[in-house]
């Protein structure tokens, strides 16, 4: 075991030194290579001069369309990370019988459980949703940018900055060994003693500024630059999920982060907040995490249920049924996200009558969810439906979910809880939904609108490959874990003494091998499209291709900077479908100057000078810490006298873009 | 390469593995009374659910059959988007279904709730009028304690327990959060520093069980498994005579070394223990000299001693802090403990009050029902409520604990 359990601390250093590198030789290795992919990219980017196109054009940007597409491959690049944490414990949990201690030391296992864990929800769920309503809520509601487009590139960089945090501590120190909510007293001072919680903290509190901010402006943008015309009730369903979740963010992460911040206090300067001795609660963590922790999952999948009712109602060619109950059904599970924290611990000693109330808000639950079943089912009722990807992602769905939902419900019921709790069972249940729901939505998502964002369509026939051995492979790698689950298997296990289980493990290895080979076929999928992206095939000219019924479809693909050059003026729920029925033209009226904001390169500088803040918290870098602190907040003031903050593209500029549009459209026609 | 012939013995063997341990599903064939009605509860919750599930299922894949883009016979109603009859139906089918659920898990959670005595030992034995046997459960890292109050004996990472017996299980941990879990007993319950949590079961079939710590608890968390024997009287009895044969006490000298990290480690007894440890390692107070968390307690609810106290906040260094690591958070005070202000004969006399308050009080075994509804005369729901002694039930004191 390398945790050095001095603290001598060095003024320049804190308590870094060379023993903090880790030596085992997976991480080593992984190091190693990690510098020279590392080196390779920047020699490569330096060789193409690509820095200057990079920084200005993307990093400073503060384009919705582009941050949204950089949350999409930052949580592309955290998704790999994550799943070769889940692959790892596969492999251990697969081999580590008959006496056998496995690969991997507890040390190192008790790490990938928690990174995978931590990586999965904020590094790759997060930025994948946020960025994908970052990129679709103003085009669906016919903005021409978010409300506060300085604010989105800063909450970008934030959580990227967290993101950094967490990766560094894979290479420098270590990560928390407290499965992924990190209860204390075991992520307390006392049993967590070096810098793997504070790791833990320190990504956790940056990113959570950034996500915080990002559901303000979301929030904002949705109920003040919606179109004129749009009512609340003509918004598209994708946009109402996404109102919603940013209120629940915007609600829920202040939880969190006063949470971390208690435990920061009490790892930093001995208060007893959550300590077992005087007057320390770590009951008090375990409710407020939770009252945070059950709304961020509503946070994650809401979204999806958005995308999924966008994708039926357009490739079944058919208005959405239920659009009304669908909101309320939003409406409703937005509210009671928040009366159902305790379900997550049943077995904590509370009362029947409590644990019976919280069983049960947690069931009513379904209701609404069950509704929203019913209204995609009803969609395809008397639909035409074509299975294209997104539509195959959607069905899959729906298969997938209701099992997910139904054993979901099932760990609702206290008694049945009692014996599943912490089993592989309660494992099995949440990758049901969160993969089954989260991911397979953003598949459906991410082949749904790529032709919008870069004007060309993906493969299919890679996409179906990656389909199939994702949607088999889920099922090959978590059907074990339930039937574990009953078999009173529980969690977090590095070794196993019984010989029977083995082969349960080894099917459910074999699982995530295939979906191994599904995020394989993804990759393959965007090589080639990218590749062949100027083939006909591929090709999209009229910024429509699949039918659309929402405004983005409306512009081209991808947008102009400024998305429409005209309001759209909405008068219907589905306005484009609308449009397209009543025959509208293209408005050819004088074209006017267009107002837009100025890339800003504060974001970027701002979220570094809060990275180095936290990794000097970490290691007890003090004099970095106060002058990063003071960084951000001179910075910060520095920037409110940018007066340079915005701009107008010419008339004539706006010309040029929409008669190449028009001609595009001549010549798709 | 000599894994690829391994692998495919392994391969060959794989069914024969897949059938045998489809029997040892222990959740679903347990051996106790209580996790046998766990599991009644888990499969008639799935069933209700199913009646649901199932027809979406069907109905999912039968419409994208159905009404595919290429079937040009199917209707097309591009425009059709609501139904006040269908609407009704998709909220009010899942609406029935949790009310029926909502019932079953008021009533299962309430006869099912760990801290409620046994009202029965199985569905054909009442409880006979006896107190339960007592077994005292400390989570250390990484072993299991069990405290045999009665018999005066105490195990590590070993459990003995008479079979067909009610079993009353005082939970506690002495560092971080634990959950004490014995799929074949009944459901699993946390085991808490600084709080104690009861768990009543019953083993109705004798045999050896896997025991488990379902709650990751660090470093050693994989081998803080035990065995739980479930014997009969005789060999209960046995099992005590060679514990005490044995020798070793623990006291509480004793229980501070045990309480140190150690992983893997191997069953062993004790023949003697101190009387009050439990209470003791519940109130963080097993040191010579620190002041237990009841005791601190009840100052405070008495106001405190204002300025005063302070004189008793000793600048001690803390037992637990310094097990795992480091001792102390960076930039705060040196941690402190408070000493003792009362004798250790205060101690005792409060330690024995403790026990003597809690009389066991037998259950209502009636089915339950509202307050101001009459009793039922038949059984309610799913074999989820039990049979009873007529007598027991008019016991109205007995009663009104229960509501």
């Amino acid at each position: 075991m390398a945790i050095p359990t001095n603290v001598e601390t060095t003024f320049l250093l804190g308590r870094l030194n060379w023993d903090a590198i880790p030596k085992e030789p997976i991480v080593a290795a992984t190091f190693v290579a990690v510098v020279l992919g590392g080196a390779a990219t920047v020699a490569l980017l330096t060789k193409y001069k690509l820095w200057g196109y990079l920084w200005k054009e993307w990093f400073t940007s503060v384009d919705h369309k582009k941050i949204g597409i950089m949350y999409m491959i930052l949580g592309l690049i955290m998704f790999v990370r994550g799943f070769a944490d889940a692959i790892m414990m596969r492999l251990q949990q697969a081999i580590a019988f008959n006496g056998s201690e496995g690969y991997l030391n507890a040390h190192h296992y008790d790490q990938i459980f928690t990174a995978h864990g931590v990586i999965m929800i904020f590094f790759v769920a997060m930025p994948f949703v946020t960025g994908l309503m970052n990129y679709v809520v103003p085009l669906q509601i016919g903005a021409r940018d978010v409300s506060f487009p300085f604010l989105n590139n800063f909450s970008f960089w934030m959580t990227a900055g967290g993101a950094i945090i967490v990766m560094a501590s894979l290479f420098v120190g270590e990560f928390a060994q407290t499965g992924w909510l990190a209860f204390p007293p075991l992520s307390g001072i006392a049993y967590s003693p070096w810098v793997g919680v504070d790791y833990y903290i320190w990504g956790l509190q940056v990113a959570g500024v950034g996500t915080t901010l990002s559901g303000i402006n979301l929030m904002v943008t949705i109920l003040k630059m919606r179109a004129p015309g749009m009512t609340m009730m003509k918004m598209p369903v994708f946009t109402w999920t996404s109102f919603c979740t940013n209120i629940l963010i915007v609600a829920s992460f202040p939880v969190l982060t006063m949470t971390l911040i208690l435990l920061t206090l009490d790892r930093y300067i001995g208060t007893n907040f959550f300590t077992n001795d005087l007057g320390g609660s770590p009951m008090m963590y375990i409710n407020l995490i939770w009252i945070w922790g059950h709304p961020e999952v509503y946070i994650l999948i809401l979204p999806l249920f958005g995308v999924f009712s966008e994708v039926t109602s357009t490739f079944s060619g058919k208005r959405l049924f239920g659009y009304t109950s669908m909101v309320y059904a939003t409406v409703c599970i937005t509210v009671l996200s928040y009366l159902v924290w305790l379900h997550h611990f049943f077995t904590m000693g509370s009362g029947a009558s409590v644990n019976s109330f919280f069983g049960i808000t947690t069931m009513i639950i379904s209701i609404p969810t069950g509704a929203k079943i019913f209204n995609w089912l009803f969609t395809m009722y008397h639909g035409r439906v074509r299975m294209e990807l997104p539509m195959m992602w959607t069905i899959a769905f729906m298969l997938t979910f209701v099992i997910g939902g139904m054993t979901g419900v099932l760990l609702a019921v206290p008694p049945a809880d009692f014996v599943l709790h912490n089993s592989l069972f309660l494992i099995a249940h949440f990758h049901n939904v969160i993969i089954g729901g989260v991911l397979f939505g953003l598949f459906a998502a991410i082949n749904f609108w790529w032709p919008k964002a870069f004007g060309f369509k993906l493969n299919v026939f890679w996409g179906k490959v990656s389909f199939w051995c994702w949607v088999v492979g889920f099922w090959v790698a978590f059907m074990p874990l339930y039937i574990l689950g009953l078999m009173g298997v529980t969690r977090r296990m590095r070794v196993f003494d019984d010989p029977s289980l083995q082969i349960w493990f080894i099917i459910a290895a074999f699982g995530a091998l295939l979906i191994a080979a599904g995020i394989g076929a993804m990759f393959v999928q965007f090589g080639i499209s990218i590749w062949k992206r100027n083939e006909p095939e591929y090709r999209d000219v009229t910024g429509d291709p699949w039918n659309g019924r929402t405004l983005e479809w409306a512009t081209s693909s991808p947008p102009p900077s400024y998305n429409f050059a005209f309001n759209p003026v909405v008068h219907d729920l589905d306005a484009w479908a609308e449009m397209k029925a009543a025959g509208a033209a293209r408005p050819k009226a004088e074209y006017l100057p267009i107002h837009m904001p100025r890339y800003t390169g504060t974001g970027v500088i701002l979220a570094a000078l809060c990275t180095v803040c936290g990794m000097a918290m970490i290691w007890y870098i003090w004099w970095l810490a106060i002058l990063s602190f003071l960084g951000v907040v001179g910075y910060s003031i520095y920037h409110t006298f940018n007066y340079d903050r915005d701009y107008y593209v010419p008339a004539e500029e706006v010309r040029e873009v929409e008669a190449a549009r028009d001609a595009q459209l001549a010549q798709g026609a | 390469m000599r894994i690829l012939p391994r692998l495919a013995r392994f391969l060959a063997l794989a069914p024969a593995i897949l059938a045998l341990s489809a029997c040892k599903m222990e959740v679903l064939k347990p051996s106790g009374d209580i996790a046998e009605r766990q599991k009644d509860l888990l499969l008639a919750s799935t069933g209700l659910m199913l009646i649901i599930i199932i027809p979406v299922m069907v109905l999912i894949v039968l419409f994208a059959w159905r009404y595919r883009a290429s079937n040009k016979n199917a209707p097309y109603r591009p425009d059709w988007d609501h139904s006040t009859k269908f609407e009704l139906v998709i909220w009010a089918a899942p609406l029935i279904i949790i009310i029926c659920l909502g019932a079953l898990t008021w009533v299962g959670t309430h006869l099912l709730d760990p801290y409620r005595p046994l009202d029965r030992l199985s569905a054909s034995e009442p409880v006979p009028e006896q107190d339960p046997f007592r077994v005292e459960v400390v989570a250390l890292d990484w072993k299991w304690l069990f405290i045999y109050p009665e018999q005066g004996v105490a195990s590590i990472n070993e459990l003995a327990v008479p079979v067909n017996r009610e079993i009353e299980f005082s939970l506690t941990s002495s560092s971080v959060m634990n959950a004490f879990y014995i799929p074949a007993m009944a459901g699993m319950l946390y085991a808490m520093p600084g709080m104690e949590t009861t768990l009543h079961g019953v083993f109705n079939h004798g045999g050896e069980y896997q025991g488990l710590a379902s709650h990751y608890s660090g470093h050693g968390f994989s081998g803080m498994r035990f065995k739980a024997h479930a014997l009969d009287q005789a060999e209960f009895d046995q099992w005590v005579d060679e514990a005490r044969a044995a020798g070793g006490t623990l006291d509480r000298a004793k229980y501070l070394e045990l309480e140190a990290p150690t992983e893997n480690v191997k069953p062993m007894t004790f023949a003697q223990t101190d009387p009050e440890l439990f209470d003791r390692v519940v109130n963080m107070c097993v040191e010579e000299g620190k002041i237990c968390m009841a005791e601190m307690m009840a100052l405070d609810a008495k106001g405190g001693t204002g300025l005063a106290g302070t004189i008793n906040m000793a600048q001690l260094t803390h037992d637990k802090e310094i097990r795992r690591g480091l001792a102390r958070p960076v930039l705060g005070q040196e941690p402190f403990m408070v000493t003792s202000f009362c004798t250790p004969a205060d101690s005792a006399r409060m330690f024995s009050d403790l026990r003597q308050s809690q009389p066991v009080v037998r259950v209502d075994q009636t089915p339950m029902r509202g307050i101001a509804l009459p009793r039922p005369d038949n059984r309610l729901g799913l074999g989820l409520s039990m049979p009873r002694l007529i007598q027991d039930a008019r016991r109205p004191d007995a009663v009104d604990k229960q509501l």
